[in-house]
C-alpha cells in the first residue's frame, strides 16, 4: 500500500472481499483495482468468483466483508439502481432485455428523457438511440422490438445502453461468449474507444487471445480469492492458465487421429426459407465435423432441423441409409442421433431434477419396467456414464442445477451418450466451461470419435474448431460456403468463408 | 404517412372493426339497436361499468399478473356504496365515489402486498381473495339487499343520466380510460409496467422498482373495481350479496380479446376497453339476431379464444418476418 499524494484514485478499488450464501463460500477474498482509462481483464475458472465479484460491484449482491471504493469514497449498494446511479453499468453475459419493447425503450427504460408533465420525449430518445449505433457504426432500427435480434445485436443494444448511462465503471461479463469474428472486432473497437475516454472497463473471459489483444491489465482469481494482477506485457498465456488452474494444463484440444469409416449422416439439399439454403454435407463414422461460422448464420438452425425440431420445406436427411421424417425428433432418436443443445440450461436440462434423473432422461422408456421406473434403475444406469465421464458430483440426487457449467454439460452429454447414438450433433460444446473441464469435453469428444462415433461440432470459437475438426463447413447466411480439410484449416480460411458469400453463384 | 400505417396495423384497429361490424350487422338485421333512443344510450352504457374494471384488469396483466378478485372487490363496494346512504346519510352523496376508490384500493393492496411479499403467483393468491372478499360480502349482507329507495336520487339519476348525449357512466369511464392511457404511453412508472411484464428479471437487473410497481398496479386495478361497484349502484340500484359475481372473467376476457398478451409485456388499456365493448355489445346483439341463449356464451369463448389465436399467427408472422429481414440485411 503506497499512496503516492497527487495520483488520482482508482476508479474503483474492491480489497478482500468476502461473501458466502448459506453455508457456500463464494469469496473469501475479492481484491481488484480498476484504473480509468485503461481495460482490465478478470480471469479465472468457473467457480472462481468472478460473477459473484461482479454481482457485488454492481449491487446486486450485498458484501459480508471488504472494502468498496468507488473513485476513492467507500460506497455501499443496495440496489443495483443505486450502483447504476453511481456510474457503474454492467453488461452481462446474457442479454437482458425486454423482448416486447423496442430497441430504443430497452436503451432508456428507468431514465427517459422527460418533457411537461412527465411525458416520455419519445423523439428526443429516438434521436439519441440513433445517434448512440451511429457512433457504434450499426445499423438496428430503433423502432423495432428486440424480440428476434441476434445475440449480437443484442449485446450492441447492452453497449450502447451503457454508453448512453455514460458509466464511469463498465464491466463486461463474457461479452463476446455468443460472437464471433466480425462482431467481437466491432465490440473490441467501442471499447477500445471507451477507454480512450477515459472510462475504466473490466472484461471478463475465457478466451486468452482477446485477453492480450484487448487488455491492458489481467487479474486472476481462483476459489474466491485473488490471485495476481499483471500488466498484460509482463505475462503469457501459459503463466495465466497455471495461476487459475493452479497447475500446468497440457494441451487443450487433443484431438486424435481416428480411423475414419462410411458414411452416416448424408444431408441433401436441406432448405427453409429465411432460415438456411441449399444445405448439403456429409459426415462418416470416426468422423468430427465442425460447423462454423458467424453467430446467426444458421448453424443451430441446421442442426435443429436435422435433429426434426424445425421444419425444413424440402430436402432429405438420412442416416445410415434410412430417410428420416421431419419434424420427429422421436424418429431422429431412435435412428440413432444425439443433440446436445447450445443452451444447456434451458433446452437440455431440467434444472431442478437430480444428476441421475438428467442422465436417463432420453432412455426412460428402454430403462422402465412394465412402465415404471425406480429411483434405484436411474442410479444404476446414470452411475455408469457419471464415472465415465468424470462428473464431478456429491451425489447422483445432487439438483443439477447447483453443478458448475462444466459438469453440467457433462450430464448434458451424458443423457446422450446413454442412448447409445451413431451421431452425435454439439452445439457450443465449451460455452462458458472453464479451462480444465473444456480439455476434459474435447478429451471426451476425440475419444468418442474415435469409438466411431460420427460428431458434429458447431462452434464459435476458432481454436477448438481448429484444433478438434477433421473438416470445418462454414456456413453463411444460412448457406455452406466452405468445406475445408483438416489440413488447410486456418484462422483465416475459416473466418473468409465466414464473411463472405461463396464465389461461385449460388 | 407511418403513423397512419401503424394505426392501421395496430391490434386495437381490428376489435374496434369487429365492433363496428357487430353493430352493423345487429342494426340492419333491427334498426332499433341503434336508432331507438334507448338503443344509442345503452350501445354507450352497459360496457361502461366493465370497461373501468378491465382498464384496471390490462394495467395488472401487462405486469404478468392477474387479478381475480376484481369481481368480488366490485360487490363489496357497491354493497359499501348502499350501506354508506343507509347507515350516514348525512353524508354528502358524491363522498361515495371517494370511499368507494380508496376501499377498493385498500382490498388491491392486500392482493398486491400478498403477490409482492409472499412470492406467490397472482392467479393463486387472486383467487383466494376472490373467494375470501365475496365470503365477507355474503357474511355482511346475508339475505338483505340494498334498494334503490335507500340511496339519493342524484345518485341513481347518475346511472341512467346523460351528459350532451353521452350518458354519465360513459363520460366516467372514458375519462379514466384516456388518463389510463396516457399514463401507460407517456410516463416512466407506465412504461416500467410493460418492462416488468416483459422480463421481470431483467426488471430487476435494470434496477427498475418491480415490487413497487406491482404493489401499485394492483392498488389502481382494485380502486378501478371500487369505483366500478359504485357505479354498479347507481346503475341498478339493487344490490345483492352476489353483485359483480363472474366479472373477473369477463374482464380478463375482454383485455385479452383487446390484445393485452397474458404473459404481460403488451397491449394496451384502450384495447381492453374496446374488447370489454365488443364482450358485452356481441352478448345484447346475439338475441336482437335470434341466437339461442345457451350459444351466447359459446360465443363469447369463441371470442376469446379467436383473439389467442390471432395473437399467435401475428407473433409468429412478426418473428418469420424479422427473421428473414435478418436473411436479407
Amino acid at each position: 500500500m503506497t499512496s503516492i499524494g497527487t495520483a488520482p484514485p482508482p476508479a474503483l478499488e474492491l480489497s478482500r472481499i468476502a461473501k458466502a450464501f448459506g453455508a457456500v463460500i463464494a469469496l473469501t477474498n475479492g481484491t481488484l483495482r480498476l484504473e480509468s482509462g485503461s481495460i482490465h481483464a478478470l480471469v479465472g475458472e468457473n467457480g472462481a468468483g468472478k460473477s459473484t465479484l461482479v454481482k457485488i460491484i454492481a449491487g446486486l449482491y450485498q458484501r459480508d466483508a471488504g472494502e468498496f471504493l468507488l473513485e476513492g469514497h467507500p460506497v455501499d449498494f443496495t440496489s443495483t439502481a443505486a450502483a447504476k446511479a453511481a456510474g457503474i453499468a454492467v453488461i452481462y453475459q446474457e442479454p437482458t432485455l425486454f423482448p416486447d419493447l423496442s430497441v430504443t425503450e430497452n436503451i432508456f427504460m428507468g431514465r427517459q428523457p422527460t418533457g411537461a408533465l412527465g411525458m416520455i420525449d419519445r423523439r428526443a430518445m429516438h434521436d439519441e438511440a440513433l445517434a448512440l449505433f451511429e457512433r457504434l457504426g450499426v445499423r438496428i432500427d430503433p423502432d423495432r422490438p428486440t424480440l428476434g435480434l441476434s445475440i449480437a445485436d443484442q449485446q450492441i443494444i447492452e453497449i450502447a445502453k451503457a454508453i448512453s448511462l455514460d458509466a464511469k465503471v463498465l464491466i463486461m461479463d463474457e461479452p463476446t461468449a455468443a460472437l464471433s469474428g466480425v462482431e467481437v472486432d466491432r465490440l473490441f473497437a467501442v471499447a477500445r474507444s471507451l477507454r480512450d475516454e477515459g472510462r475504466a472497463i473490466l472484461f471478463i473471459s475465457h478466451r486468452f487471445d482477446e485477453v492480450f489483444s484487448l487488455c491492458d491489465t489481467v487479474t486472476v482469481m481462483r476459489d474466491g480469492a485473488y490471485i495476481a494482477t499483471s500488466a498484460i506485457e509482463d505475462t503469457t498465456v501459459d503463466a495465466i492458465v497455471r495461476q487459475m488452474v493452479g497447475r500446468d494444463v497440457t494441451t487443450l484440444f487433443p484431438k486424435t487421429p481416428a480411423t475414419i469409416g462410411d458414411d452416416v449422416l448424408v444431408v441433401e439439399g436441406l432448405n427453409q426459407p429465411g432460415v438456411f439454403h441449399d444445405v448439403s454435407f456429409t459426415v462418416r463414422s470416426g468422423e468430427i465435423v465442425a460447423l462454423a461460422g458467424l453467430v446467426g448464420a444458421g448453424r443451430s438452425e441446421i442442426a435443429r432441423a436435422v435433429f426434426g425440431i424445425d421444419p425444413y420445406s424440402s430436402g432429405t436427411v438420412r442416416v445410415g441409409g434410412q430417410l428420416l421424417r421431419k419434424r420427429k425428433p422421436t424418429a431422429a432418436m431412435a435412428a440413432g442421433i444425439a443433440l446436445v443443445p447450445e443452451d444447456r440450461r434451458q433446452q437440455g436440462l431440467v434444472l431442478e431434477a437430480s444428476v441421475a434423473r438428467n442422465a436417463t432422461m432420453a432412455i426412460r422408456r428402454a430403462l422402465s419396467r412394465f412402465g415404471l421406473l425406480t429411483t434405484g434403475m436411474e442410479n444404476a444406469s446414470a452411475r455408469i456414464w457419471a464415472s465415465r465421464l468424470e462428473v464431478k458430483t456429491n451425489a447422483l440426487d445432487t439438483e443439477v442445477g447447483t453443478l458448475s457449467g462444466g459438469n453440467q454439460q457433462k450430464v448434458v452429454l451424458a443423457k446422450w451418450l446413454a442412448t447409445d447414438p451413431r451421431v452425435l450433433i454439439v452445439d457450443e460444446p465449451t460455452r462458458g466451461i472453464d479451462v480444465g473441464t473444456k480439455a476434459e469435453v474435447h478429451r471426451l469428444l476425440s475419444e468418442l470419435a474415435g469409438q466411431g462415433l460420427a460428431i458434429i461440432m458447431i462452434s464459435s470459437e476458432l481454436p477448438e474448431v481448429l484444433g478438434m475438426a477433421d473438416r470445418v463447413l462454414v456456413v453463411h447466411e444460412g448457406r455452406i460456403t466452405a468445406d475445408i480439410p483438416r489440413a488447410e484449416a486456418t484462422a483465416e480460411s475459416v473466418m473468409f468463408a465466414a464473411t463472405h458469400s461463396s464465389g461461385e453463384a449460388a | 404517412m407511418a403513423r397512419i400505417t401503424s394505426l392501421l396495423k395496430a391490434r386495437e384497429t381490428g376489435i374496434l372493426l369487429a365492433l363496428v361490424l357487430v353493430v352493423i350487422v345487429t342494426t340492419v338485421r333491427n334498426p332499433n339497436f341503434l336508432f331507438s333512443p334507448d338503443g344509442f344510450r345503452d350501445l354507450l352504457l352497459t360496457p361502461s361499468i366493465l370497461m373501468l374494471v378491465a382498464v384496471g384488469q390490462a394495467i395488472v396483466i401487462i405486469t404478468r399478473n392477474v387479478d381475480l378478485s376484481v369481481g368480488s372487490v366490485l360487490g363489496l363496494s357497491a354493497y359499501l356504496t348502499g350501506r354508506i346512504f343507509i347507515d350516514l346519510p348525512w353524508l354528502p352523496w358524491p363522498t361515495v365515489f371517494l370511499i368507494g376508490i380508496v376501499f377498493g384500493g385498500l382490498l388491491g393492496l392486500i392482493n398486491g402486498a400478498l403477490v409482492a411479499f409472499a412470492k406467490v403467483p397472482a392467479l393463486v393468491i387472486t383467487l383466494g381473495t376472490l373467494y375470501a372478499y365475496r365470503g365477507i360480502n355474503v357474511l355482511w349482507t346475508g339475505s338483505d339487499r340494498i334498494n334503490p329507495s335507500d340511496m339519493p336520487k342524484e345518485f341513481l339519476a347518475l346511472g341512467t343520466s346523460s351528459l350532451a348525449g353521452l350518458p354519465w357512466l360513459t363520460v366516467i369511464a372514458l375519462v379514466v380510460l384516456v388518463v389510463a392511457g396516457w399514463f401507460m404511453r407517456t410516463q416512466r412508472a407506465g412504461r416500467e409496467l410493460y418492462a416488468i411484464g416483459s422480463d421481470p428479471a431483467a426488471a430487476n437487473l435494470y434496477g427498475l422498482k418491480v415490487t413497487q410497481r406491482v404493489l401499485a398496479a394492483f392498488v389502481l386495478c382494485g380502486a378501478l373495481a371500487g369505483l366500478a361497484g359504485v357505479l354498479y349502484a347507481a346503475r341498478y340500484g339493487t344490490v345483492n350479496s352476489q353483485a359483480g359475481s363472474g366479472w373477473e372473467l369477463d374482464a380478463v376476457g375482454a383485455a385479452v380479446i383487446g390484445g393485452v398478451a397474458i404473459f404481460g409485456g403488451s397491449g394496451t388499456v384502450w384495447g381492453a376497453a374496446i374488447g370489454a365493448y365488443l364482450l358485452l355489445t356481441i352478448n345484447r346483439a346475439l338475441p336482437v339476431l335470434g341466437v339461442q341463449d345457451f350459444w351466447q356464451r359459446a360465443v363469447v369463448g369463441v371470442l376469446i379464444l379467436g383473439a389467442i389465436v390471432l395473437d399467435r399467427v401475428l407473433a409468429v408472422r412478426a418473428s418469420r418476418r424479422l427473421a428473414e429481414a435478418r436473411d436479407n440485411d
